[in-house]
């Protein structure tokens, strides 16, 4: 007799029902064939919100299913949340793009769905197996987004590069959880942490570690495993690159984290060194790379990869401190670089056109309210008060000098006093500098206008009213200790 | 006699080969087929120790691991197929619109 393990379909109903939507998006696409792209922003925007409102539940929950697979905690929900809120926004930013060429591109909305289905259930998960699936559904399914245009080269060109070496880390990362499984003999979590605490393992459980972490580097874009994301952040369609920057990070690091401080807690001592390394280099690499770039779009790239060097200091700093403001910043750069890359997307109109920082020049003059709420997002970017963007960095940086590690925070500060040169460079522009032609009108749509709008207000008021968000991100990492 | 690090041996081999076929390799299909290669060298570790811990677990991974890497290989062959399409090359060093 095969015992039937119980099901609960409670927990995982967020995933579920994005799912839904995306086979909705899917089937009823090909039978509409004018409007398929509004009609699936609308599937797929109904699909965020339930969602929303089902993974409300998991707040309260602390407790495992499927057999320890997943695991319904205060951190998958908050995990959740930001995934949605990356979801929704860039849903709401894709409208107009994916119509420009008189193509009616419907298939983007199933993907993004899918892939947020995919980082959910790798947020929720207890079991690197779970994980495994997760992070494949999402990279198969922002393979297919990024090379997506049928128009432009560059498109394609990014789908292919995201393929090789997304291929290439998951391909890593497995043999990591290879060696992980030959010392403990099982991929659950607990698992793992039990045999690690005996001190078993040895070497075999070091190298398990070593590769692992090199597989979730590649993911988010630490130095010195960034070599695709400018490519890939350059050629993908716009907003799709806001997504990828935000929403497939905070899985990749929300994932990392309870990876390491679930599983491999008892080596701390061993990988807190590594990430020291790796987030000074990513922090330096990062920001000085970007001031050197004339593509917005790659500006903004280095640029993520400077803030994924600054959530790895968190995670050095390590325990609740660390993680819950790695958690905060995570949504405040959430807000942030989907309004960010949504003015980049407004400002790009057609194709890939405008997209260097010299068509920003005037624009404050010829749209003064745009150039208003970029500025906003380029502070928090840089993080001046009293942005979200400041808070996050404070709240990492605090963690890390009461957990000891002045020098990381000094070399932090430093590399993003330096970014401050290149955020405002585009600001300048909007601001002082005069366009050698008039440049076409903005195509403002309702859909735009509500995205940058929720951004720019979610910047300012978490920004300015930190406390409550502060106060559930600590909440949601204690079931991770 | 074959132990567990004959298996462990041939796959850190069978994984450094596809590794640097990746890295080394200019025609597209070639490293699609060099990414197979790694993921099949994980695949013989999990049998190895699975059959060395007497746990099932590794070989149901390892169904997981074909299911994805089945998936991953049909984008990627799309994508090839896409690329020869509009500039009639699947060589890695002619796609080069953005520097890498």
């Amino acid at each position: 007799m095969i015992p039937i393990p119980e099901v609960d379909l409670g927990g995982i109903l967020p995933a579920l029902v994005l799912c839904v939507g995306g086979l909705i998006v899917m089937v009823a696409g090909s039978f509409i064939p004018k409007r398929a792209v509004a009609f699936s922003a609308i599937v797929s925007l109904v699909a965020v919100l339930v969602a929303f409102a089902v993974n409300s539940p998991l707040r309260m929950m602390n407790r495992q299913a499927f057999s320890g697979l997943i695991s319904l905690d205060p951190y998958s929900w908050f995990c959740n949340v930001l995934l949605l809120i990356a979801a929704g926004i860039t849903v709401l930013t894709s409208v107009r793009y994916l119509t420009d060429d008189g193509q009616e591109l419907y298939e983007y909305f199933a993907l993004l769905l899918f892939a947020t289905a995919g980082m959910m259930f790798m947020v929720s998960a207890n079991h690197i197996l779970v994980i495994f699936i997760g992070l494949e559904t999402l990279s198969i399914s922002v393979y297919v987004l990024a090379g997506l245009m049928p128009t432009s080269p560059k498109s394609r060109e990014a789908g292919l590069k995201y393929l090789i070496l997304g291929g290439f880390s998951s391909a890593i990362f497995l043999y990591g959880a290879a060696f992980l499984y030959g010392v403990a003999g099982s991929l659950s979590l607990p698992a793992i942490a039990k045999v690690l605490q005996t001190g078993a393992g040895g070497k075999t459980a070091l190298v398990g570690m070593g590769l692992l972490l090199v597989g979730f580097s590649f993911k988010v874009a630490a130095v010195p495993f960034h070599m695709w994301t400018p490519d890939v952040y350059e050629g993908a369609p716009t907003p799709l690159t806001g997504y990828m920057s935000v929403a497939v990070k905070a899985a990749a690091f929300a994932v990392f984290v309870r990876v390491f401080f679930a599983a491999l807690g008892p080596l701390q001592v061993d990988w807190t060194q590594i990430l020291w390394v790796l987030a000074v280099l990513t922090m330096v690499l990062g920001n000085v790379a970007a001031l050197v770039q004339n593509n917005i779009k790659r500006m903004l790239a280095y640029s993520s990869i400077a803030h994924a060097g600054y959530l790895i200091v968190g995670m050095v700093a390590g325990k609740e401190a660390g993680t819950s403001a790695m958690l905060y910043y995570l949504l405040a750069y959430t807000f942030t670089n989907l309004g960010a890359f949504g003015v980049v997307a407004l400002v790009g109109r057609k194709g890939e056109a405008n997209v260097m920082l010299d068509d920003y020049r005037g624009l404050a003059a010829s749209n003064p309210v745009l150039a208003l709420a970029m500025s906003i997002f380029l502070f928090s970017l840089a993080g001046i008060p009293p942005t979200a963007g400041f808070m996050g960095k404070f709240t990492i940086f605090y963690a890390a000098v009461k957990a000891g590690y002045i020098w990381l925070v000094i070399i932090g500060v430093l590399t993003s006093a330096v970014s401050v040169f290149y955020y405002f460079r585009v600001v300048m522009k909007m601001y002082m500098e005069v366009p050698e032609k008039t440049p076409a009108a903005l195509q403002f749509g309702p859909a735009m206008i509500l995205a940058l709008g929720i951004a720019a207000v979610g910047v300012m008021y978490i920004g300015i009213f930190p406390t409550t968000y502060l106060d559930l991100a600590t909440e949601s990492v204690k079931t991770l200790f | 006699m074959i132990t567990l690090q004959h298996y462990l041996v041939l796959s850190a081999i069978l994984f450094t080969l596809g590794a640097v076929g990746v890295m080394f390799r200019r025609n597209l299909i070639v490293i699609l087929m060099s990414l197979e290669l790694m993921l099949n060298a994980v695949n013989l570790t999990f049998i190895a120790f699975s059959r060395y811990l007497g746990s099932v677990e590794g070989q149901v991974f390892v169904l997981f691991t074909m299911v994805v890497a089945a998936a991953e290989v049909a984008v990627g062959l799309a994508i090839a197929v896409a690329i020869f399409r509009q500039r009639g090359t699947i060589n890695i060093n002619d796609i080069n619109l953005m520097k890498w």
